[in-house]
């Protein structure tokens, strides 16, 4: 639950106007970037993601090493991103992959 | 990776080691780092056997499920078993254990608990059964309470009728300060939490410095995010500083995430005090829902039996908790307690201390002892 997630937004606007498609690791989930509306983010942008939720907006370089550290926690980490991808989306739409 | 090896470059680690080295000189320097995920770092990165001896670093409090006491377990159990409920709840509370078992036991039961990512995939679950009433068991710092403000706000904004929070989230300053009041603990400074202060940014820590006399810089957690973050405490200290500073200030600001804050504002408030698990009660350092949700309120629409339950005497979470102990001088640490069957709440979350030091750090606390080195050498 403390882990934060680093994803690339990949679209914004689905659905209404707080959510927005991220990539994690290649895999694609609806989160809700409410909270960062004073951030102007963009497409391509890396954002820091706690409990679907875009808390803060990261570099790539922040990125890279968090998913890293993540990558190295092992079970921790595989359950976080587990329940990332396996409960229901938070937009309501169905997770679907991101073809990179 | 090109980024994370500059993070973990053995050849900049020992120059700051060296340099903290210098400036520690003989005197003994006990830090506290307060976040789980710190701990989590210093345990996997074996950085305690890195540090001179004469620099410790102790465990702190900063794990919200490590903290949440068994009392509340029990409530969130029995909401759980009130027919017509569907309860849900992060997967890492799921084996957290009352004085009567855990979630996971009470979904054995027959209980309808489903684990979620996000509190709005619980408001989902609500709107999907207009027949059920929905608890989402909402727990944690600052960190992820703005999540569950969020869906409060959505929640109102939908009109859902049978959707509710159980709210345990707690906040960070009144811990600090309940161990800095603490008179078992000396400490000489702070390396402050790194994703609890990308919502609270640095100011609310000044009180540290200004009141308490002792330093905190805020913290990544790379290894040499700590090992940065510890030569920053001792240079204050050399220089006869004493302020907070941000050694992650590539993600945190220190106005924090405004608007986050915002909607805390808007849809919780202070709750006059709380139990914390090992740390007892601390005033104003929890928050509940605000009367303009009241009626999200799970605490308003079911009766809890509220009991306090005290932690198994074996159990020294408590002393882990305040980093009066490690987590190897518990007495149950690796035997009757351990991931797979916890007893205390250290051990159940990735993040607490023990299970931190159960998974990485003793093999980095053997490995070492048995090269015959000690830490620093």
């Amino acid at each position: 639950m403390c882990l934060g997630i680093p994803g690339q937004v990949v679209s914004l606007g689905e659905g209404h106007e707080h959510l927005a498609r991220v990539d994690v690791s290649g895999v694609g989930r609806i989160i809700n970037v409410g909270l960062l509306e004073d951030e102007a983010l963009e497409v391509g942008d890396w954002v820091l993601i706690h409990v679907g939720f875009a808390m803060a907006k990261i570099d790539e370089e922040e990125a890279a090493m968090a998913l890293a550290s993540l990558q190295m926690m092992g079970g921790a980490f595989t359950d976080e991103v587990d329940a990332f991808f396996t409960a229901p989306s938070a937009g309501g739409a169905a997770p679907r992959p991101v073809p990179r | 990776m090109r980024f994370v090896d500059e993070y973990r470059d053995p050849v900049a680690a020992r120059a700051l080691v060296a340099r903290i080295t210098e400036l520690a000189g003989d005197t003994h320097f006990k830090f506290m780092e307060v976040c789980g995920g710190h701990t989590h770092t210093i345990y996997r990165h074996g950085i305690e056997h890195v540090l001179p001896s004469t620099v410790e670093l102790v465990h702190g409090p900063g794990c919200p499920v490590c903290v949440i006491p068994m009392g509340r377990v029990d409530d969130a159990i029995a909401v759980a078993e009130t027919p017509g409920v569907i309860f849900t709840s992060f997967g890492d509370m799921m084996r957290v254990p009352g004085g009567h078992g855990n979630l996971l036991e009470a979904k054995a039961r027959g209980a309808d608990v489903r684990f979620v990512y996000s509190p709005l995939d619980a408001l989902k679950i609500a709107v999907d059964n207009p027949a059920k009433h929905v608890v989402f068991f909402a727990v944690g710092f600052e960190t992820t309470a703005p999540s569950t403000a969020v869906t409060l706000v959505r929640a109102k904004a939908l009109g859902v009728q049978n959707f509710s929070v159980f709210c345990n989230h707690v906040t960070i300053v009144p811990p600090i300060k309940a161990i800095l009041e603490s008179p078992d603990l000396r400490l000489d400074g702070f390396l402050g939490p790194g994703h609890v202060s990308t919502v609270v940014g640095t100011r609310p820590y000044r009180f540290v410095p200004e009141v308490y006399g002792k330093p905190l810089v805020v913290a990544g957690f790379e290894p040499l995010d700590i090992l940065a973050t510890v030569h920053m405490l001792l240079q204050q200290i050399r220089d006869g500083r004493c302020e907070v500073e941000n050694q992650y200030g590539r993600v945190v600001r220190e106005e924090g995430n405004v608007a986050a804050l915002k909607l805390l504002g808007e849809t919780m408030q202070l709750r006059p005090h709380f139990e914390w698990r090992g740390l007892g009660f601390i005033s104003q350092s929890a928050l509940k829902i605000n009367d303009d949700y009241a009626e999200f309120d799970a605490e308003e629409r079911f009766s809890m039996p509220g009991i306090r339950v005290a932690d198994p005497k074996a159990c020294q979470c408590g002393e882990v908790l305040k980093g009066v102990i490690k987590p190897w001088e518990c007495k149950v640490f690796g035997t009757a307690c351990t991931p797979e069957t916890p007893i205390g709440t250290c051990m159940v979350s990735p993040e607490g201390a023990c299970a931190a030091y159960y998974n990485f750090g003793r093999m980095h606390r053997e490995a070492a002892e048995m090269v015959g080195q000690t830490a620093g050498a």
